[in-house]
């Protein structure tokens, strides 16, 4: 019992301060001083790197101001449209590429190659179609969503083991019995894959659609902060951005790929 | 009869796939035409196809495109030499590489692209923004798939260098780095499309530059036909600029 407890004991310092961690915390200090040296060297114009504790107070004042929080809510719920809206629709389509290796030769090389073009350079058209408001934006993040999600769908269900489509059969599954048990079942690692790679860029299309022209929304305040160059504050959101996507990003993961291992 | 069954089964899908985009274009003219489509909000995709001409005379369409080329291949050349420096020095050094990967990987799936007010007010509304948010865009694949690739260097070869008594100098060039070669460039093909998408995109939310100025101006103007056609411009590059990355990389890679 005791030489369990020491050896966990153990474990614990060691990865508390191992060497990477050691380097790690180095790197970090090594970086913020000499953030706030060249803070206090007024090398750069003023305000352009704004001291640590500039930003830490905009980060506190950021997160205290009640209208932030509608700010953010407006664009949670327009990623959030467009991740639903390009999500389904490109679920769907990359469901009747998978199924089809003719449709899949027909259409998936314009898929292939729409998909890392720029989106944003679509956005004039979506705001003619869907007005200046957060349709344009919504309109602009699930087209950014659908072709990652689309692509990543089409890919999964080409993979999946012939023997669980077999085993459907045997069973005589209707088609939305197959698709429902056993294809979305088997794919569910491709449509992870794809809903993250779809949030990431719909959240980018989202966002820079908001600050190109909008009149609320993250987007917007990161570009008001510019336009009255209020650098502690587009920093303070910046981070806020950072920490918000990254964990996003490592949910959805997550939620798809570390719970499954633990089931089966 | 075989040789023509299997040409037969390749040229098919590819028309339908044609088929149908020309189709839906015939589709969509006749919808204006007859007013089902307001033609304030989508142009006549024979007005689109008309307005090319407009593009390349007065639009100087060459001359922005050569502009935006140049930006991606400064880019480019940056994200390649430090991405693979960077990946490099962080293989030689594993304590290093064990700290920071995942916070390279990280900022790979971070918005990094939100960054351009940013850099706006560092370097201002001028081409070094555009260059440098490309570069920081393009430049986490490519030091991971670099990492990726030395790493991944099979232990055979490593053995053959050193019963050849290599110094490490010789054992990176001769060895790990022409064996990582097809890993890195599938980094640099990576750091290039982002690159490419953050060029032209960065064009258009600054108003400077190349392309993605042209769709912004014709935009402001209202020039419905001129903003379509010229959004299909930047699209038909990038796909044509992306298949020729391709091309390149298959025919680099070594046959195996």
């Amino acid at each position: 019992m005791a030489a369990t407890g020491r050896l966990t004991r153990a474990v614990i310092t060691s990865a508390l301060v191992g060497p990477v961690t050691l380097v790690r915390v180095v790197i970090v200090v090594v970086l913020l001083a000499g953030w706030e040296a060249l803070a206090a060297s007024g090398l750069l114009y003023r305000d352009v790197v704004p001291s640590l504790r500039a930003i830490g107070s905009a980060v506190a004042a950021l997160l205290a101001w009640p209208n932030y929080y509608f700010h953010l809510g407006v664009t949670a719920a327009e990623i959030g449209l467009a991740l639903l809206t390009g999500g389904v629709s490109g679920l769907l389509a990359g469901l009747a590429l998978g199924r089809s290796r003719f449709l899949a030769r027909a259409f998936e090389p314009y898929l292939y190659y729409l998909g890392p073009t720029p989106k944003i350079i679509f956005f004039p058209i979506m705001i003619m179609w869907f007005g200046v408001g957060p349709g344009s934006k919504v309109a602009l993040g699930a087209l950014s969503c659908f072709f990652p999600v689309a692509l990543s769908v089409a890919a999964g269900m080409r993979q999946i083991d012939p023997v669980l489509i077999r085993v459907g059969r045997s069973f005589r599954a209707r088609s939305w019995q197959m698709a429902w048990k056993i294809y979305l079942p088997a794919m569910r690692h491709p449509i992870i894959n794809g809903v993250r790679l779809g949030l990431g860029v719909a959240l980018i299309g989202t966002l820079l659609a908001e600050t190109k022209l909008s009149n609320r929304g993250i987007g917007f305040l990161i570009i008001q902060a510019y336009s009255l160059f209020d650098m502690p504050r587009m920093y303070a959101m910046l981070v806020v951005l950072f920490v918000l996507a990254v964990g996003a990003n490592a949910l959805v993961g997550r939620l798809g790929g570390l719970d499954s291992i633990k089931r089966f | 009869m075989s040789t023509r069954a299997v040409s037969l089964s390749r040229l098919a899908p590819a028309a339908l796939g044609l088929g149908a985009l020309l189709a839906v274009t015939a589709v969509v003219e006749f919808l204006i035409r007859f007013g089902f489509i307001n033609r304030f909000i989508v142009p006549l995709p024979s007005q689109i196809a008309a307005s090319f001409e407009r593009l390349v005379l007065e639009e100087h369409i060459a001359h922005r495109f050569v502009v935006t080329f140049q930006e991606c291949l400064l880019a480019a050349l940056l994200i390649a030499v430090v991405g693979v420096a960077t990946g490099a020095l962080l293989h030689r050094f594993d304590l290093l590489r064990r700290a920071t990967e995942t916070w390279i990987a990280a900022t790979a799936a971070a918005p990094t692209v939100l960054m351009y007010p940013l850099f706006m007010v560092i370097f201002g509304r001028n081409a070094t923004t555009i260059v440098a948010m490309a570069f920081v865009a393009g430049l986490p694949p490519v030091i991971l798939k670099t990492i990726e690739g030395l790493s991944g260097t099979r232990r055979v070869l490593i053995d053959v260098g050193r019963s050849f008594n290599l110094t490490q100098n010789q054992m990176f060039w001769k060895i790990l780095f022409p064996a990582a070669m097809p890993t890195i460039f599938v980094g640099l093909k990576l750091g290039l499309i982002f690159a490419l998408i953050n060029v032209v995109g960065i064009e258009f939310l600054i108003n400077f530059g190349g392309l993605g100025q042209l769709i912004n101006d014709l935009a402001e103007r209202y020039d419905l036909a001129g903003t379509y056609a010229a959004i299909c411009f930047v699209i038909l590059v990038s796909v044509v600029f992306f298949i020729v990355i391709e091309r390149i990389e298959r025919w680099l890679r070594p046959a195996d």
